[in-house]
C-alpha cells in the first residue's frame, strides 16, 4: 500500500516536472500557459456569438501590438534580472518623438520612423547607463525615466497630440493592409516578424546568453570573463528600440501622438512577460511565452468587453490571472 | 539485526538504522537498496565518490527528500520524516554541503532564525536572543561572538554558526556533510574538538568527507558507498586508509603525478610588485613562469584570494603593477583578464562559479562563448555542446546529460563544471582558488595529472589551496602569506608542512628582519614531508 502510494506520488510528479531537464519545465510552464489561452478562448467563444469571428480576432491580434511590442524588448531585460518602468510613457515619448520628426521638421516618413525607434534606443542606453555604470537599481532607474519621459512628451508637445495628417503613408504602417483587399493589419505583421526575430536574438546569439547568465548570476557571469556592464547597457539600449518602435506603432494607429498617455502600459508589458513563464528574479523566460501572455492579457481585455463585462471588473480579472500564474510557477519550482 | 519490541527501545538497537533505501531523480538512480546504522556514542564517517550519494541519503534523513523505498529507524523505532522540521523535533540535525545561513543576520539571529523569542506578541526580544545564543555558544566552547554578521566571519567561523544552530535543536544525531572542505589543518583541529564534546552516551555524528586523511582522527568506523550502493562499513584503527580509498573507487589508485621541473631560466610571464589593496593586501610581489604551478599556501584570510581576485581586475588595486610579458597593464576587470588570457576560478562556486538554475553546458561554455561565436554574434552552439560534452567525458562529471540543471549535480560535480569551464577556454595564466574543494581521491589524482598536463604545455598556473599536502605536491614554488603580506616564498624540494606553517603565521610586525627571499634558510625540520596528522584527543 504505502508502495503504491510512492508511486503514485512519484508519478504524480513526474506528470507535474514533465520528466529530465528545466528545458521540459520551461516548455511545460510555456504549454501551462497556452492552454490557459485555449481555455480562456473557448469560453469567450461560448460565452459570445461576436467572439469568435474574423474580424473580432484581427481586431484582438491589433490591439495585441503595442503591448506585445514592449513585452518583447522587456523580456530581454527581466532575463538580465533587472525590470523597465519607462515603456509606458517612453513609449509616449517616442511617439511624440515621430510627430516632431515627421510632422514638425518633415522628415521622410521612412526616416523619421527610424529616428523615433532610435530615439527609444537612447532612451534605452540612459536606463542601461545609470542600471549599468551608476549601479542604480533597475526599480529606482527606470521609474525615474517613466517620470522623465512623462515629463518630457508634455513638454516637447506642448501638452498638445501632434497629428499625422499629412503624412498619408504613416497611418498604413499600422492600419494598412500588405495584401490588398485582405482585411489584416500590418502592425500584426510587424508583431509577428519582430518577434520572431526577438527570440532568434534570445536563443541563438551571445547578447541572449548573456542575458541568462546575467540573470542567473551576474558574479559569476563577471568572474567568468564577460564584460557585464557593457552586456547590460546593451540590453537596456535594445529593449529601448523596442520602446521606439511601439511609440510609432501606436501613433500610427491613432494618426496622432498623444504626450499624455502611456502610463499604464508597462505594467501590462510586464504581466504579459510574466504570465509567459519569465521569471522576475532573472534568468529564465522565452519569446514565446511573452508572446502567449500577451494574447490572453488582449483576450481577456477583448472578450470581457463582448460579454459586457463592465470595463471596472477587466483589471479585477486580469489581477487574478497574473496571479494564478505565478504561482503556478512557484508550484512548478517546487515539484 | 537488531530486534526491537514495539513501543520500547532496546539499549542494544543502534542510534539509528537505514535499511533498503531506494532514491531516483529523473534520468538518475541516486541510491538503491542503501544501508547503514550509527552506533550510540561514535563517529560515523560516510564517504563515497562525487555522485555515489552521499548527500542524497543524509537529505532523505532529514526530511528534505523522501524515499522510493526502504526504512529508517531511530532508537529501533522506525520514523519517517517529510519535513526537516519533523527531522529536527526527532533530533536529526544535518548541516549541509553549502551552507544554509543568511550574510546580513548576526550569529544570533542566524541560530534561532524562525525560533525568535518575542517580547509581547510582536516585537522581537533581541536581548533574548543574544543571551540564549551567547548561552549557546558558551556551552559548546565555540569561538563566536553573538553579534556579529554572518557575513563578515570566515568560513571556518560560518560553520561553527551552523555547528550551533544545528545543536541548538537538542540533537542526538547530528549531520555534517562535507564540514571540513573549506577549513585549514588548524580549523579542522577545532571542529574536531567540537565534536568530541558532542558525542555521548545517547548521541552520533554521521560525517561525510573528501578528505581521507582526517577520518583516523576523527572517526570510529568508516561506512563505504558506491554508485548509490552500501560497499562495507569498516573499523577504522583496524583499516588503512589506502583500503578505504579503493574500496570507494573500485580499483587501486595508483598515480602519484607531481610536476616536472621547471628551469629556472624560464621566461617570467607575469611579475607583480608592490600590489596593496584599501581592504587588506600591502606590498604583495611574485613572479610566476611560463609553465610553472605556483603554490599560494596561508591561513584563512590571509590574502591570497584577494590577490587573486586585484589580477583579474575583480577588485581594486591601491597601488602597485601588474607586468604581463614584460609590458605593464592594467586589468581593469576580469573581461580584460579574459583579453589577457587570464582566468580565476572563485573558492566560492555557489555565489561566484555556477549558473545554479542554467544547465550543465551554458555553465561550461560561459567563458568561451564570445570566442565560439560569429562575427554576428551568433553562438556556434553546436561547437560549444561538443565542447561541453569533450570536458564531461574527460572530467567524468556524472550528468545525465549536458542539459541537466547544474544545481542536481552533485556538491564534486559542480565542482568540476567550474574546472571544465576555465579548461575550455585556452588561457595562459589559470588562477585556480581551492579547486579541489569536494573533489574526491581518485578525481583529485585527475585533476593533478590535468594540472601538470597544462604546466607541460607552457601554460602558467597559480593554485591557492588550504590544503597543505596539496599545494606541497603540486607546485613548483611555494608563496607563503600572512595578513596580506609575502611573509615567505619556498622552492618545492625545501617546502614542508612545518616551513609553510611557519611563514604562514609569520607576523611582520613580530619580525620585520625576517625578509621573505628565495632561497633564504627556513628551519628545516627533522621530521618527514609527509604531513603528520592531528592525534586523536586523549580527552574522550
Ligand atoms: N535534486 C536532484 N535532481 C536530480 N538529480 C539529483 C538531485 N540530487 C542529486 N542528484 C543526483 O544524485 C546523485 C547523487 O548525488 P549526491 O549529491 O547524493 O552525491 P554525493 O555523494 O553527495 O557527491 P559529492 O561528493 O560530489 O557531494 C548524483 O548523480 C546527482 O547528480
Ligand atoms: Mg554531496
Amino acid at each position: 500500500m504505502a508502495t503504491l502510494m510512492a508511486t503514485l506520488k512519484t508519478s504524480a510528479q513526474r506528470l507535474v516536472t514533465g520528466g529530465v531537464s528545466s528545458a521540459v519545465k520551461d516548455r511545460l510552464q510555456q504549454s501551462l500557459a497556452f492552454a490557459s489561452l485555449i481555455v480562456i478562448f473557448a469560453f469567450f467563444s461560448f460565452a459570445s456569438p461576436d467572439f469568435f469571428t474574423y474580424s473580432n480576432i484581427t481586431a484582438i491580434l491589433f490591439s495585441t501590438v503595442v503591448i506585445g511590442t514592449l513585452a518583447l524588448g522587456t523580456t530581454f531585460v527581466i532575463i538580465t534580472g533587472g525590470i523597465d518602468l519607462s515603456i509606458g510613457t517612453g513609449m509616449a515619448l517616442c511617439a511624440v518623438m515621430s510627430g516632431v520628426f515627421i510632422v514638425n521638421i518633415r522628415l521622410p516618413v521612412g526616416v523619421g520612423v527610424l529616428s523615433a525607434i532610435l530615439f527609444g534606443g537612447l532612451i534605452g542606453l540612459v536606463n542601461g547607463f545609470n542600471v549599468a555604470v551608476l549601479k542604480i537599481p533597475p526599480f529606482i532607474a527606470t521609474l525615474a525615466m517613466m517620470l522623465v519621459a512623462q515629463g518630457l512628451a508634455l513638454v516637447i508637445s506642448h501638452s498638445t497630440p501632434i497629428y499625422f495628417n499629412d503624412a498619408s503613408g504613416y497611418v498604413a504602417i499600422s492600419t494598412g493592409n500588405l495584401i490588398p483587399g485582405v482585411n489584416f493589419p500590418n502592425a500584426v505583421v510587424i508583431l509577428a516578424v519582430v518577434a520572431v526575430v526577438s527570440a532568434v536574438l534570445l536563443k541563438k546569439t551571445v547578447l541572449g546568453r548573456f542575458a541568462y547568465s546575467i540573470g542567473s548570476n551576474e558574479e559569476a557571469t563577471a568572474l567568468s570573463g564577460i564584460n557585464v556592464r557593457k552586456w547590460k547597457i546593451i540590453v537596456y539600449a535594445f529593449a529601448g528600440l523596442f520602446i521606439g518602435l511601439a511609440g510609432v506603432m501606436i501613433s500610427a494607429r491613432l494618426g496622432s501622438a498623444q504626450p499624455a498617455t502611456g502610463m499604464g502600459y508597462e505594467l501590462q508589458a510586464i504581466a504579459a512577460v510574466v504570465i509567459g513563464g519569465t521569471s522576475l528574479s532573472g534568468g529564465k523566460g522565452s519569446i514565446v511565452g511573452t508572446v502567449i501572455g500577451a494574447l490572453i492579457i488582449s483576450v481577456l481585455n477583448n472578450g470581457l468587453q463582448i460579454t459586457s463585462i463592465p470595463q471596472e471588473w477587466q483589471n479585477v480579472i486580469l489581477g487574478g490571472v497574473i496571479l494564478i500564474a505565478v504561482y503556478a510557477d512557484i508550484i512548478r519550482k517546487r515539484t | 539485526m537488531t530486534t526491537t519490541v514495539a513501543g520500547q527501545t532496546l539499549t542494544g538497537a543502534p542510534l539509528l538504522e537505514v535499511e533498503g533505501v531506494s532514491k531516483s531523480f529523473p534520468g538518475v538512480k541516486a541510491l538503491s537498496d542503501m544501508r547503514l546504522d550509527l552506533r550510540r556514542g561514535e563517529v560515523l564517517a560516510l564517504v563515497g565518490e562525487n555522485g555515489a550519494g552521499k548527500s542524497t541519503l543524509m537529505k532523505l534523513l532529514s526530511g528534505i527528500y523522501t524515499a522510493d523505498a526502504g526504512q529508517f529507524r531511530l532508537n529501533g523505532r522506525p520514523f519517517h520524516a517529510t519535513k526537516p522540521k519533523q527531522a529536527l523535533e526527532l533530533g536529526i540535525s544535518i548541516i549541509h554541503q553549502d551552507f544554509n545561513l543568511m550574510p546580513h543576520l548576526t550569529v544570533a539571529q542566524n541560530i534561532f532564525i524562525g525560533r525568535e523569542p518575542s517580547a509581547g506578541r510582536f516585537l522581537l526580544s533581541e536581548r533574548e536572543l543574544n543571551a540564549k545564543a551567547k548561552d549557546l555558544v558558551a556551552r559548546l566552547q565555540l569561538p563566536l561572538n553573538v553579534k556579529q554578521l554572518v557575513g563578515n566571519l570566515t568560513v571556518a567561523k560560518q560553520q561553527m554558526v551552523e555547528i550551533a544552530k544545528a545543536l541548538s535543536y537538542d540533537a542526538k544525531v547530528l549531520i555534517m556533510d562535507e564540514p571540513t572542505a573549506a577549513l585549514n589543518y588548524a580549523e579542522v583541529a577545532t571542529l574536531h574538538e567540537v565534536i568530541r564534546r558532542f558525542v555521548r552516551e545517547d548521541t552520533g555524528v554521521i560525517y561525510i568527507s573528501h578528505r581521507i586523511d582526517e577520518l583516523k582522527a576523527i572517526a570510529d568506523r568508516i561506512t563505504v558507498i558506491r554508485d548509490g550502493k552500501y560497499v562495507d562499513t569498516v573499523d577504522t584503527q583496524a583499516t588503512s586508509m589506502k583500503e578505504v580509498i579503493s574500496m570507494m573507487v573500485g580499483r587501486t589508485l595508483t598515480s602519484d603525478a607531481r610536476p616536472e621541473g621547471v628551469r629556472s631560466d624560464r621566461e617570467v610571464l607575469l611579475s607583480v610588485r608592490g600590489l596593496s589593496t584599501k581592504s587588506l593586501l600591502k606590498d604583495v610581489s611574485f613572479e610566476l613562469r611560463k609553465g610553472e604551478i605556483l603554490g599560494f599556501a596561508g591561513l584563512m584570510g590571509a590574502g591570497r584570494t584577494e590577490v587573486a581576485r586585484a589580477l583579474v581586475g575583480a577588485d581594486k588595486i591601491d597601488t602597485g603593477t601588474i607586468e604581463l610579458r614584460g609590458k605593464t597593464v592594467k586589468i581593469a576587470n576580469p573581461a580584460v583578464a579574459a583579453k589577457h588570457r587570464i582566468g580565476y576560478l572563485s573558492e566560492d562556486r555557489k555565489h561566484f562559479g555556477l549558473l545554479l538554475e542554467q544547465d550543465v553546458n551554458a555553465n561550461i561554455a560561459l567563458s568561451s562563448v564570445s570566442e565560439l561565436s560569429t562575427k554576428l554574434g551568433f553562438v556556434k552552439d553546436r561547437a560549444l555542446r561538443a565542447k561541453s560534452e569533450e570536458y564531461v567525458t574527460s572530467l567524468k562529471i556524472k550528468t545525465p546529460s549536458i542539459n541537466q540543471t547544474t544545481k542536481n549535480l552533485s556538491g564534486g560535480n559542480q565542482q568540476k563544471v567550474v574546472m571544465a569551464k576555465w579548461l575550455v577556454k585556452d588561457c595562459d595564466i589559470l588562477i585556480f582558488d581551492e579547486p579541489t574543494r569536494g573533489i574526491d581521491v581518485g578525481a583529485k589524482e585527475e585533476i593533478y595529472g590535468l594540472l601538470n598536463e597544462l604546466a607541460a604545455q607552457g601554460k602558467s598556473i597559480i593554485m591557492i589551496s588550504s590544503e597543505l599536502p596539496e599545494v606541497l605536491r603540486m607546485s613548483h614554488r611555494i608563496v607563503v602569506m600572512c595578513e596580506g603580506r609575502v611573509t615567505g616564498l619556498l622552492d618545492a624540494d625545501e617546502a614542508a608542512q612545518e616551513n609553510v606553517m611557519h611563514y604562514a603565521t609569520l607576523r611582520p610586525d613580530e619580525n620585520p628582519a625576517d625578509a621573505p627571499e628565495l632561497g633564504a634558510e627556513p628551519p628545516r625540520p627533522e621530521a618527514e614531508p609527509t604531513p603528520e596528522q592531528p592525534g586523536r584527543g586523549a580527552g574522550e
